[in-house]
């Protein structure tokens, strides 16, 4: 059998050399393997931008009004002094970028497109074509968006979630094109998302493998099911509202402006109606790459397969009813308030159930700390401080208080930077050998991680301290306060972690390039995992599978299985005495 | 602990905040340690060592439900004791005479006092520039407004928070305990200056108080500070401010 899909391969990748230029393999590529690898470059390139961003912004917030080093040559004219409006500029387009343009390509475009396919068993999306334009539309989206900073007036600076009247009066941040180019970007790349989304639904939906039942499906692509629906709907209320706004800049019209009559609140709740599901949209699949890669190095199956889908589908509904969350003291109706109190208390459960389902897993285990394991490991312990802080917010009378301070901020990135941005290093480095047919560097790939984790949290932690201490977010220059003054040394310390932290990412850096050209060959199943990946060649080829594509027998995680002798057992092995019948 | 963090609670129903802050604060710090815990023992006993096979597991229908439910009854006692707080403070509107009103604006707070005929909108309104006097002990109405864009009025020590937005009167109240000067930062981005924009809210004893509005809020007395000045000059403005008041309180 093994000779036979040798030959096929062959076949394949022979035929695709000769139908297929540079260009059509390595640019306007419809395999959704290639595209894959573009949403992971374009998500990299793209985070270094947001990372230097924050450090600027933490350069500032811990030395205040002093040259910011390196940016003396782009900031002549105050010779590297960030000024305020350059400073809401940066950290608007750090969360921008990081949010649509880091965490986004890389968790739902370079993994939704590398795992779908691959995992249910199908030899590409449902809609090549469409993949390919989905990539090409957001990357252009990223290039306009980028286009922003060279603009006079500078780019948006009415933080990410640019709430309106602010956003859609040029005259109230003095920018002008930057925050039109904001609007412009992130329409096209809601139209970019929702090919992807599409794309995903149909696949997942039709292409599945024999034997591939929802229920046998791996928690990875569940969970990016359930993110593509999430995409489907949400995207397009953004898509909507940034529209609308941008009308409300240049052609006069009056949704967000009370001065033409219009409703400020209503940008908001278009907003936030978008952005809550985008938190998990952020998220979801985070948790489902730690579903997949804690059963693999637990060496057992995952606890709860049941309940950890069931309970991605539960936020996949909660998520819709929960956005009020972020309104409380905005002069929306207080009774509302209430409501959304209940919604988002709720909410919670579903994410405890995920929690105490992968506990379950550890328990009993037999752990292999490699580096996927321990960014995974990561990945669920920061998710739970980033949980649990949260249900400080939850409480309407807390966030009266906590609303707008860096608590926020520091919950926020627990979950998107300790969950999202852990979740992405740990499928990057599991997913790597079959990706790219090559194994990462395992001393670069300790090197990267223990700085990452110890630095992430004493930059991020301290920011509960200053949030609960009062500082705002958002603000130029926290010395300018008196109730600040003492917990400045804080900021201090934040930025020298943040720094750290920027520089714990160089070994990923070298690590993911060295192993790019120089890594070991990676084998067919370097972790002996079960999914059907691992049954397809490092990196695949072409249309994924030989003639045949592979059958699925059992479920995604039947490792240490009694039925057989080694600690796993691949979903496509034939059970044992079906095996003679399969051989051909 | 973190209250050591907690800026000082002056105000009447601070103290409910921060209680439920406590509570919450207590409630997911021993599920942090719960869990953490938990997972560091699983990582050191179950870590991989030679002979040993994985237990061969799905689940647990029992400790599925466990999890479920009792996360869910302590949200669900964390919103029934979260909801007289919140009605309390944002859903009723205690009686009260003292009603000012606060109209935010690219970057300061114009804090407006009905004058002696306690109507607004008359010719013997007085309007300051980022400073508020109040009595202590008194309930407080303020009617927030934004003549821009949204602000939020914050002020730490009294857990107030409520955003002013643009086209709406939102009314809001609060009742200090203690008389002192305390910060009131805008807690919404709202352009460049927001970072600075900022007042002082003075609460004195009823007898300063009087003497305060005497001096201050009377048809004789001098032309408040008032007048919305050019945007160049604003920076100037907030500086200048709490200085001048300082004499005007002795």
């Amino acid at each position: 059998m093994s000779a036979t899909r040798a030959t096929a391969h062959a076949h394949v990748e022979h035929g695709g050399h000769h139908e297929l230029g540079f260009v059509r393999t390595y640019i306007f590529s419809t395999d959704h393997k290639m595209i894959a690898r573009q949403f992971l470059f374009l998500g990299l390139f793209m985070m270094i931008l947001g990372g230097l961003l924050a450090l600027i912004v933490r350069w500032q917030l811990a030395w205040p009004e002093t040259a910011v080093p390196g940016l003396g040559g782009i900031l002549t004219e105050t010779g590297g002094i960030l000024e305020p409006s350059t400073y809401n500029m940066a950290f608007t387009m750090h969360a921008t970028i990081m949010i649509f343009f880091v965490i986004m390509p890389i968790l739902a475009g370079a993994f939704g497109n590398f795992c779908i396919p691959l995992m249910i068993g199908a030899r590409d999306m449902a809609f090549p074509f469409l993949n390919m334009l989905s990539f090409w539309v957001t990357g252009s989206a990223g290039l306009i968006m980028l286009s922003g900073f060279f603009v006079e007036g500078g780019h948006a600076a009415a933080g990410w979630t640019s709430y309106a009247p602010l956003s859609a009066v040029p005259a109230y941040t003095g920018v002008n094109w930057g925050q039109n180019i904001w609007c412009i970007s992130l329409f096209i790349m809601g139209v970019g998302s929702m090919m992807g989304s599409i794309n995903y639904i149909t696949t997942i939906i039709n292409m599945r493998a024999p034997g591939m039942k929802l229920f046998r499906m791996p928690l990875v692509v569940w969970s990016l099911f359930i993110t593509a629906i999430l995409l489907l709907l949400a995207l397009p209320v953004l898509t909507s509202g940034v529209a609308m706004l941008l009308f409300d800049r240049t052609l006069g019209t009056s949704w967000f402006r009370p001065s033409g009559g219009g409703e400020p609140l209503l940008w908001q709740h278009l907003f936030w109606y978008f952005g809550h599901p985008e938190v998990y949209i952020l998220i979801l699949p985070a948790m489902g790459i730690a579903s997949e890669i804690l059963p693999v190095f637990c060496r057992k199956p995952i606890f709860g397969y049941h309940a950890m889908a069931f309970s991605m589908i539960a936020i996949a509904f909660l998520s819709w009813i929960v956005y009020g969350h972020h309104m409380f003291v905005s002069g929306m109706s207080p009774a509302l308030g209430m409501a959304f109190t209940v919604t988002t208390m709720v909410i919670a459960v579903p994410s405890a159930i995920k929690t105490f389902n992968w506990l379950g897993t550890l328990w009993g285990a037999r752990i292999q700390f490699t580096v996927p394991m321990l960014n995974a490991l990561a990945f669920v312990s920061m998710f739970v401080i980033g949980g649990l802080s949260g249900i400080f917010m939850a409480s309407t009378p807390v966030d009266i208080y906590i609303q707008d301070t860096y608590f926020i901020v520091a919950h926020i990135h627990y979950v998107v930077f300790g969950g999202s941005i852990f979740g992405a290093f740990a499928a990057i480095y599991y997913w790597f050998p079959k990706m790219f047919g090559r194994m990462t560097n395992t001393v670069l790939g300790h090197l990267h991680f223990w700085p990452t984790f110890v630095f992430f949290n004493l930059t991020f932690f301290p920011m509960h301290i200053i949030g609960v201490g009062g500082q705002m977010r958002r603000i130029y220059n926290p010395t300018q306060y008196e109730f600040l003054q003492h917990q400045q040394h804080w900021n201090v310390f934040i930025t020298y972690s943040a720094l750290a932290l920027g520089i714990a990412q160089i070994p990923f850096v070298i690590n993911f390039f060295w192993s790019l050209f120089a890594g070991k060959k990676a084998p067919l199943n370097p972790w002996n995992a079960n999914t059907l990946e691992w049954t397809a060649q490092s990196p695949p080829p072409h249309l994924n599978w030989g003639p045949t594509l592979p059958t699925v027998y059992r479920g995604p995680y039947e490792y240490s299985s009694p039925e057989s002798k080694e600690d796993f057992l691949p979903q496509s092995t034939p059970p044992v005495g079906a095996a003679g019948a399969r051989r051909h | 602990m973190l209250d050591w963090w907690l800026p000082e609670n002056v105000s009447t129903y601070g103290q409910e905040i921060d209680w439920l802050f406590h509570l919450i604060y207590y409630i997911t710090g021993v599920t942090f340690v719960l869990v953490f815990v938990t997972m560091l023992v699983f990582l050191v006993m179950y870590r991989d060592r030679p002979g040993r096979r994985a237990r061969y597991t799905h689940g647990n229908t029992t400790l599925e439900i466990v999890w479920t439910v009792v996360p869910a009854l302590i949200l669900v006692i964390l919103t029934i004791l979260s909801v007289p707080a919140w009605s309390k403070i944002k859903m009723t509107m205690p009686e009260t005479d003292f009603v000012v009103q606060v109209t935010a604006k690219q970057f300061n707070w114009q804090v407006t006092y009905p004058g002696p005929d306690g109507q607004f909108g008359t010719a013997d309104d007085k309007t300051l520039l980022d400073e508020m006097h109040v009595p202590v002990n008194k309930v407080v109405r303020v009617i927030l407004k934004s003549q821009d864009v949204i602000h939020s009025f914050f002020v730490p020590q009294f857990r107030m928070k409520q955003d002013a937005v643009p086209g709406r009167e939102i009314r809001q109240w609060f009742e200090v305990v203690k008389p002192g000067r305390y910060e009131w930062p805008c807690a919404e981005l709202c352009g460049f200056g927001h970072s600075g924009m900022r007042g002082w809210i003075y609460v004195h004893t009823p007898d300063e108080y009087a003497k305060w509005a005497a001096q201050n809020l009377t048809a004789e007395a001098a032309p408040a500070v008032a007048e919305p000045k050019p945007e160049g000059a604003m920076a100037e403005t907030t500086k200048a401010q709490p200085k001048k008041e300082g004499k005007a309180k002795k």
